[in-house]
């Protein structure tokens, strides 16, 4: 069997089969330890692929001092932690201890209006869906760029109506927040 | 201010509750308690309108707009589900 060393310079030469195979090697022990943090299976998948993720992109960053699994599991570790703040569709920052908006929120639209003019804002939407976690922006995706049912995207990612609804849940809120934060702008 | 009864929800909880009533998964109870909060809570009300703002801003993408990372992603999708 490659050691992970052999695999990691496999990986920065570009070769797919090296990822697979540490994939293959971590990927049940970073779910297990994922999965002790966060309340469910959605969350702990997410921060795992987002893990992956970032292994991909910041491969040049390992220096072999610690050994990989130690890095990879403290990457997890942090992405678990920031997926478990994700939890919630508004930032909880934004409510007061009595758990009411702590600021007004702005319409979007004037009253003669209804919707968003979508030559502005679909550039805008479309970045934001792009940087969703791979779950959330598949779902999002499915059922309201493709208009699926609930039954037919949980068919299709096999997940659990329960799961699906958290994950759109999520998938929206964020979205809007992305639009909320570019409102003030011109 | 309003005094709140046992049974209220407050603003974070009905936020929290938002796609749930959107997709009539709530209990008759929770809808009620949901719908309550919401007519006596402007700023609820609004994140609600955004909420259905940003879903039909979404159904206004065509598929074939989406980036390339997002269609490779459906695209695996439909394979793995044709193939299973």
């Amino acid at each position: 069997m490659e050691t992970d060393v052999e695999l990691l310079n496999r990986l920065r030469d570009g070769d797919e089969e090296a990822f697979v195979m540490l994939v293959h090697r971590y990927q049940q022990p970073m779910l297990r330890l994922a999965r002790s943090m966060v309340p469910n299976q959605a969350v702990a998948e997410e921060a795992v692929q987002d893990t992956w993720m970032s292994v991909v992109r910041g491969i040049d960053r390992f220096q072999g001092r610690s050994s990989l699994k130690t890095w990879l599991f403290r990457i997890l570790i942090n992405r678990t932690r920031s997926a478990g703040s994700r939890e919630y569709a508004v930032d909880p920052d934004r409510f007061d201890a009595q758990g009411q908006w702590a600021d007004p929120l702005e319409r979007w639209v004037e009253e003669t209006e209804d919707r968003l003019d979508a030559v502005r804002w679909l550039p805008i939407l479309k970045t934001a869906l792009d940087d969703l976690p791979l779950r959330q922006r598949q779902v999002v995706i499915l059922r309201d760029v493709e208009g699926l049912s609930s039954d037919e995207a949980c068919d299709l990612l096999g997940i659990s109506a329960g799961n699906q609804r958290i994950l759109l849940h999520r998938g929206r809120g964020r979205l809007r927040g992305i639009l909320e934060a570019h409102m003030g702008e011109d | 201010m309003l005094s709140l009864r046992r049974k209220d929800i407050v603003c974070q909880q009905a936020v929290e509750l938002v796609t749930a009533y959107l997709e009539g998964a709530l209990s008759r109870r929770e809808r009620r308690r949901f719908e309550f909060h919401l007519r006596a809570c402007p700023n609820c009300s609004v994140y609600l309108e955004q909420i259905k703002m940003t879903i039909e801003l979404s159904g206004a993408i065509e598929p074939e707009d989406l980036s390339p990372k997002a269609r490779q992603d459906l695209t695996d999708l439909y394979r793995r589900w044709r193939s299973e």
